[in-house]
Formats: structure tokens, C-alpha cells, sequence
């Protein structure tokens, strides 16, 4: 699972390009993960250049 | 109103697709420009240096789009040394992006372009193979529009392409995160841009400030993604304003991604094109793409409007597009990207080192012409090629 700290997004799309798996959508003014999508690969906590993603994946 | 059909639709509202939508609707061919946010050219995720020579032949250049004229370049080692380069006759622009963004979309729509914004495309309609519209969601409701060709001028996220099998992923190594802050209440240095380097400051890219005027100014940075696992692109920016402008009022935090892969080779499929960061029309070495995004949303929009006077619209007859936007700037960023890499190679003292052998140069011949001669450094091509990209010669 990724989490969103929604407050902090710019809503840039950065995480958006990163994705293998296209789960993510950016909006004016939201962000949204499809968790079922998601392979928790953790590259768009790695992009974001403000830290708004987190993995709290057990690994 | 918006209809349920147009001949051509543009995706995104930035430089390339209102660049697209203007050539488009020049030639009287019908064509709508959707933009998801609820403003053009706002909000801005951008350095917004461009250079003159670029834009003057594609738009006419407006006083009020320009904050600061840039006649040179402070380059900063990871010693600490500024080396100075003047452009000689060169002239770089830091834009008013709010300002320009909103200027170019109204010459697309006075040529008679379409243009609706909090207009969010959500995905495209497709049959059999060829994309035949969008599915928008605009002020609330979906609407299934239909067109002959949709440009993808989505920027770096290109959903539009993805969706239509194009690979528009970009690896983490090619992709820079980046941060900005306009600040106010800092002495800046007028007309000159100063780009800071080095592996402790900004890893696989580089730290930029930007004038904007008297005691203003975009600084930001970007970092490549195999860097930005451990520490964040805002923590990179955040010790260097504390050390440099701990006074600074930052007025805008902006973020965003810039995608500095290869451009893409062949950007188009059956009914679809895709223009600016949506295809990587990036400068791979300094991350700018405001001139070229519009260039080639400019040729795709004339190859566009004449595929639909011609009533062929398949991959085999957008091909021109790709073909002279690889001949414009194409392969020259191909290139660049070589040099990107070989850039990402050089240690702090490398850099060091070349700083060193430009300063040797007097300060009044050190034109990029005498930097050019005066390359002694071990890998004296990568110096000359450094230089180039980085003032878009």
C-alpha cells in the first residue's frame, strides 16, 4: 500500500510517469492510487520531489 | 458549447497544444483544446527560461511575457567557483509563463480554435486500432467527443499515449525530480542565470536561480531519479536555500517531473500524435522544452489539419510529423542525450577540474567561442558539448 499525504501533493503527475502499471490519476486538485492495480514497486514514492507518497508495504 | 464532434482534438493546454490548436484552426479545420486544470498556464511547473532565437520563429514575442533578459551564464563548481560564460550573441528569456501560457492559448483561439478548460480527459475512445476521440469529463459530466485525429499534448504524464500503446513510461534515471521556489527579498544577479553542479548538490541534474526581476527569483532544482530514493529533491533545495538565502521569502513551492529520456522517435499512431513532454521534446541536458514542445506541436498541427483536408489520418499518413521534427530538433537531443550520460559519469573533481581550465580563460575573451578553443581538459569534445547544451547553441 502507498500513502497518500494529500495536503502535501503539488499534483504535478511526476508518480504518474514513473508507474508501470498506470494506477495512479492526478487531477486539478486530486490524487488517487487503485490499490488493486498497484504492485507496490515504490518508484513513485521514490520520484515524488516532495515526499507525498510513503510505502507501508510489509516487505 | 462543446459538440460530440470535432475533426481534430488537443489534449492539455500548455505551450505545445495551444501552438497545435493555432496551426490547426489556420487552416480551417475544426479543432477543440481541452484543459484539464481550470485556468491556462496556471498553475506553472516550470524554470521558464527559453531562448529567443527559438520562440521568434514560432510566435511574436511580447514585452509582458518577459521578466528578465538573460545575456550570460554563471556556471557553479562543486568548489564553489562561479565560472562566467557570456552568451555573446545569444539572448535567453526568463518568461512569465502565467502570462505567455494564456497569451498563445488566445492566439489559438482567434485563429478559431475551441477551448475548454476544467476539462479533464479520462480516457480514449478507440476502435479497432485507431484512436476515434476522448472520453471527457467536463464541469461535472462525461461526454464521449469524437474526432479524426486527437493530439496528446498531455505533458509528462502522456496517459493519452499510453492508452493508445505508445510507451511513454520514462525510466527512473531519466526522469528528474524537481522543486522550484519563487523567492522574493534576495539579492540576485541581473541578467545572468546561474546553474549550479555537482554530485552533493543536485545529482544528476543540477541547481538553478533564475532571475525574475529586482530581488526575485525562480530557484529550484532537479535530480535524477536514480538519486532521489534516498534523499528528496526539496531536501537538495531546502540546505541549499538555508545556506545561501536563509532570509529568502519563498512566495510559491511548485514541483513536477521532467522527463529527459530520448525524444521519442515516432510519436504517432493511427489518429493519434502526441507534442511536448507528452513525446520527450526535452533538451535531455538542461530539461528545458518550452520551445521545442511548441515546434513540434506546430508541425504536428500542420500535418494534422492537412491529414484531414486530404481525408487520410493513419499512422502511415501522420509520418511527416515525426519525420521533420526529428530533422528540426530531433536528432540533435538524440545526441544530447549522449552527452547527458557522459555528463553523469564526471566525479565533483572532473568538474572541478573543467571549471579550472575555463577560468584560465581572461574573463573579457571568455566568449563560448574562446571556451570552445581553449578545451584542454581530457575529454576535451564533452567540454564544447556541455557548453552548446547548455546555452542551446
Amino acid at each position: 500500500m502507498i500513502d497518500i499525504r494529500e495536503n502535501r501533493c503539488d499534483y504535478c503527475g511526476a508518480c504518474i510517469t514513473v508507474c508501470p502499471v498506470d494506477c495512479i490519476e492526478v487531477r486539478e486538485a486530486s490524487i488517487n492510487i487503485t490499490h488493486d492495480t498497484c504492485i507496490d514497486c515504490d518508484l513513485c514514492v521514490f520520484i515524488c520531489p516532495i515526499e507525498v507518497l510513503n510505502s507501508n508495504a510489509e516487505k | 458549447m462543446l459538440k460530440n464532434n470535432y475533426d481534430i482534438i488537443v489534449v492539455g493546454g500548455g505551450p505545445a497544444g495551444s501552438m497545435a490548436s493555432r496551426e490547426v484552426a489556420k487552416k480551417g479545420v475544426s479543432v477543440c483544446m481541452l484543459e484539464k486544470d481550470r485556468d491556462i498556464g496556471y498553475p506553472v511547473r516550470c524554470g521558464e527560461a527559453a531562448g529567443k532565437s527559438g520562440l521568434e520563429k514560432l510566435v511574436e514575442i511580447k514585452d509582458n511575457w518577459i521578466a528578465e533578459e538573460i545575456d550570460g551564464a554563471k556556471l557553479g563548481a562543486p568548489s564553489g567557483i562561479l565560472v562566467d560564460v557570456d552568451f555573446s550573441s545569444e539572448t535567453g528569456f526568463i518568461l512569465n509563463r502565467r502570462i505567455f501560457d494564456y497569451d498563445l492559448s488566445r492566439e489559438a483561439a482567434n485563429a478559431g480554435a475551441e477551448i475548454y478548460t476544467k476539462a479533464y480527459v479520462k480516457n480514449i475512445l478507440k476502435v479497432n486500432n485507431n484512436v476515434v476521440g476522448v472520453i471527457v469529463d467536463y464541469l461535472g459530466e462525461e461526454h464521449h467527443v469524437t474526432a479524426k485525429i486527437v493530439i496528446g499534448a498531455d505533458g509528462l504524464t502522456s496517459r493519452i499515449g499510453r492508452w493508445a500503446g505508445i510507451k511513454t513510461q520514462v525510466r527512473m534515471k531519466d526522469m528528474e525530480s524537481a522543486v522550484q521556489y519563487s523567492v522574493a527579498n534576495i539579492d540576485v544577479i541581473s541578467n545572468k542565470m546561474i546553474m549550479y553542479v555537482g554530485n552533493k548538490i543536485a545529482p544528476g541534474g543540477y541547481l538553478w536561480v533564475f532571475p525574475k526581476g529586482k530581488n526575485f527569483a525562480n530557484i529550484g532544482i532537479g535530480i535524477s531519479g536514480k538519486y532521489s530514493k534516498s534523499k528528496s529533491a526539496k531536501e537538495y533545495l531546502d540546505e541549499f536555500m538555508k545556506a545561501e538565502y536563509p532570509d529568502a521569502a519563498i512566495l510559491t513551492t511548485m514541483c513536477g517531473g521532467v522527463p529527459c529520456p530520448k525524444p521519442m522517435k515516432n510519436p504517432i499512431s493511427n489518429g493519434l500524435m502526441l507534442v511536448g513532454d507528452a513525446a520527450h521534446q526535452i533538451n535531455p541536458v538542461t530539461g528545458g522544452g518550452i520551445t521545442s514542445g511548441m515546434r513540434g506541436g506546430w508541425i504536428a498541427g500542420q500535418v494534422a489539419a492537412d491529414a484531414i483536408i486530404k481525408g487520410k489520418y493513419l499512422e502511415k499518413d501522420l509520418c511527416e510529423y515525426p519525420k521533420i521534427m526529428w530533422k528540426t530538433f530531433g536528432k540533435k537531443y538524440d545526441r544530447l542525450y549522449k552527452i547527458k550520460e557522459a555528463i553523469g559519469k564526471l566525479t565533483d573533481d572532473d568538474l572541478n577540474h573543467i571549471a579550472d581550465k575555463v577560468l584560465s580563460i581572461p574573463n573579457n575573451k571568455r566568449t563560448l567561442n574562446s571556451v570552445f578553443k581553449a578545451a584542454v581538459f581530457k575529454k576535451p569534445s564533452l567540454v564544447i558539448d556541455v557548453m552548446k547544451a547548455f546555452t542551446g547553441i
